[in-house]
């Protein structure tokens, strides 16, 4: 069964094992986990990131196509909720239209982005995507009228899916983690104070709803990409991004997989950016269509681990994480390095960006096959250490990548 | 034999590359179950013949054809589909997979299940099996789950033509097949080569400068100097006659030395 669910694609890594576990747990009870609106948006975006960068591993790491457009998917996805939803109200059948005009748009994009890679290959392929998404983003913003310029647009969501809904009366209980671990820090000996201090009192709403939907989405997008890099098709990816001139030669044709891959992960971007759309209620270039976010994408597929579909879960959290809390850590940080002179300017929370990089810089170091890859590779050592005999063969021998 | 339809045919077949003509003119006729040796000094044009033949470049002018069909237009991947197979000079594998891996491919492609995305491939484990198979047939089945990058170049050259096999094609080039193997492997490939050719239904092309190994092999030989077919007959004729002599001989003084010795 499990089996099944994964396709044979198991962690095989015991750290990796758990720390999948706890993002996993983490996100199924998120709203009972982690009190706040801050913390339910972060949990929002994870959902979401984990479906981009996964699309774009697809792209990226399986088959080695370098493409910028992937924010361009995001934000056809992001302004055709907006859009349709702002034209026809707030309800399902416009959410719907929005989400299918979109992925109708990006079909089209993308199939000509997949058959120009006929003519345009590699670095050139690069730059082409990079030309048509800023032409995108200019053209979103100087449409002011339709899209709502660098303003953006608000996004209301269905009735259901908003604040106000009340699916169910009264409150469930929940348990805030952050607070019960600070609280665990900094009192130990307070116990009983700690727990009552971290319980806490949910009201479910539409968000709450909405939340889930996204959830199981998301979900469902990743195992269904799990499935598909594990397939005979997702071999003939790893083929194309080996030796595309001997999978030619072995009879495949390059250019439909090529292609076929393109506008996956194009319409896997457009369903997330619907997604995002849904749950951040508003939109506009910046936080869809930046040439930034499309760094950041690529900087989450990267720390993740390329060509591993797990790293796309452990990249975006880990970066959606470093991105939201690492100024709440400065500030507190800070505290405690007041006045000394260079540390606290080091230190100022506006200066966030600088530990940021950082952070990427030693993680690129210490993982340099990804977060995932590398742990998968220990892991291996480690076997193949305890496997062999004293004298060895002649030749290592690795088990598949 | 000449009543008979060639299986591959090329008519005029030319390529230049700016102002140099690397295959020139060249028209040959290759029927069912012969094995053709393809000779000639290094850069007369042999590997190019077979790049124009299998897809890997397109022709200037002239026609490929397979079966009657005329298949110039196609690409390698249709050509390869349509029973061309083709075996490189230089190992081109896939070299992060492992050899079961690489083998693996050519068997799903002849079975052209590519386009299957809702399969695991561990599924299907009658491909994993007759993967296997060629592997054994090349000596390999030992070394099924090691990583191609980590083979001595030995077996790769063997997983070389592993994968042609693969691809049960009709027509099987093979570019220099023993180039680089040591002296106790080169029999399993030659073994494998009369094989194919004993099947008598195939056709075989072979490059190769090893002239013992052509005279032993072939049914026919066939001399290209400077990008032209300048000789084509039996083995024995073709060896001895003067065009060969002064064209292929003359210009190469160590080919000289080993066909003396061969």
């Amino acid at each position: 069964m499990l089996n099944r669910i994964l396709s044979g694609d198991y962690p095989r890594s015991k750290p990796l094992t758990a720390l999948l576990l706890i993002i996993v747990v983490s996100l199924l009870l998120g709203p009972f986990l982690f009190d706040g609106i801050r913390a339910f948006t972060t949990l929002g975006m994870i959902c979401v990131f984990i479906m981009v960068v996964a699309a774009y591993d697809l792209m990226l790491g399986y088959t080695h196509i370098v493409s910028f457009a992937h924010t361009m998917f995001f934000g056809i996805g992001a302004y055709g909720v907006a859009m349709a939803t702002s034209n026809i109200g707030s309800t399902f059948p416009a959410v719907l239209i929005g989400i299918t005009g979109a992925l109708a748009l990006s079909f089209v994009l993308s199939l000509l982005l997949g058959l120009l890679s006929l003519r345009v290959k590699a670095i050139f392929f690069a730059l082409v995507t990079l030309a048509v998404a800023f032409a995108f983003l200019s053209l979103v913003t100087q449409l002011y009228v339709i899209t709502g310029g660098e303003d953006g647009m608000r996004v209301r969501v269905p009735r259901e899916l908003g604040p106000a809904f009340r699916p169910l009366d009264g409150t469930l209980p929940g348990i805030d983690v952050p607070t019960l671990l600070k609280g665990l820090l900094t009192q130990p000996w307070n116990l009983g104070q700690v727990w009552q201090d971290s319980l806490f009192e949910l009201r479910l709403s539409g968000r709450n709803v909405m939340y889930y939907a996204l959830l199981a989405v998301s979900a469902g997008v990743f195992l269904f990409l799990l499935r598909l890099v594990n397939s005979p098709f997702g071999r003939v990816l790893q083929a194309i991004r080996e030796n595309e001139f001997r999978a030619e030669a072995l009879g495949y044709r390059t250019v439909v997989y090529r292609t076929a891959v393109v506008i996956l992960a194009a319409l896997v971007a457009t369903l997330a950016g619907a997604a995002f759309a849904l749950i951040n209620r508003y939109v506009n270039p910046e936080n869809t269509l930046n040439f930034e976010l499309m760094v950041f994408i690529l900087l989450m597929c990267v720390i993740g681990g390329m060509g591993t579909l797990y790293g796309a879960i452990v990249g975006s959290t880990l970066f959606i994480l470093a991105q939201t809390y690492l100024q709440d850590l400065l500030k507190w940080v800070g505290q405690y390095t007041d006045g000394i002179p260079l540390v606290e300017n080091l230190l100022g929370p506006g200066h966030w960006l600088l530990w940021f990089g950082l952070l990427f810089v030693l993680s690129v170091y210490f993982f340099p096959a990804g977060v995932v890859g590398q742990l998968r590779i220990w892991s291996m050592r480690r076997r193949s250490r305890d496997q062999q005999p004293p004298d060895g063969p002649e030749a290592e021998p690795l088990p598949q990548t | 034999m000449s009543s008979q339809q060639a299986v591959l045919e090329t008519r005029d077949l030319t390529i230049n590359f700016g102002g140099h003509v690397a295959v020139n003119r060249v028209s040959c006729q290759f029927h069912k179950g012969t094995l053709t040796s393809i000779v000639g000094p290094n850069g007369a044009g042999k590997t190019t013949w077979f790049n124009l033949i299998s897809g890997q470049l397109k022709a200037s002018a002239g026609q490929v054809l397979l079966n009657g069909e005329d298949i110039t237009g196609l690409s390698a991947a249709k050509r390869a589909d349509k029973g061309l197979g083709r075996a490189f000079q230089l190992t081109n594998l896939f070299p992060n997979l492992t050899a079961l891996e690489n083998v693996r491919l050519a068997v799903a492609s002849r079975h052209s299940i590519g386009h299957i995305f809702w399969q695991m491939a561990s599924s299907r484990r009658d491909l994993a099996d007759q993967a296997m198979e060629y592997l054994a047939q090349v000596n390999l089945a030992g070394r099924a789950d090691y990583l191609v990058s980590g083979l001595p170049h030995g077996d790769q050259r063997k997983l070389e033509v592993a994968l042609m096999l693969a691809l049960e094609p009709e027509v099987f080039m093979f570019d220099e097949p023993t180039a680089g193997m040591s002296v106790d492997e080169v029999p399993v490939i030659l073994d494998l080569i009369a094989d194919i050719k004993n099947r008598q239904n195939k056709v075989v092309l072979l490059v190769e400068h090893k002239m013992d190994v052509v005279r032993s092999l072939s049914d026919r030989i066939v001399v290209l100097h400077n990008g032209e077919l300048v000789a084509d007959g039996k083995p024995a004729e073709v060896i001895a006659s003067p065009v060969v002599q002064e064209a292929y001989l003359g210009a190469s003084p160590e080919t000289e030395a080993e066909v003396a010795h061969g």
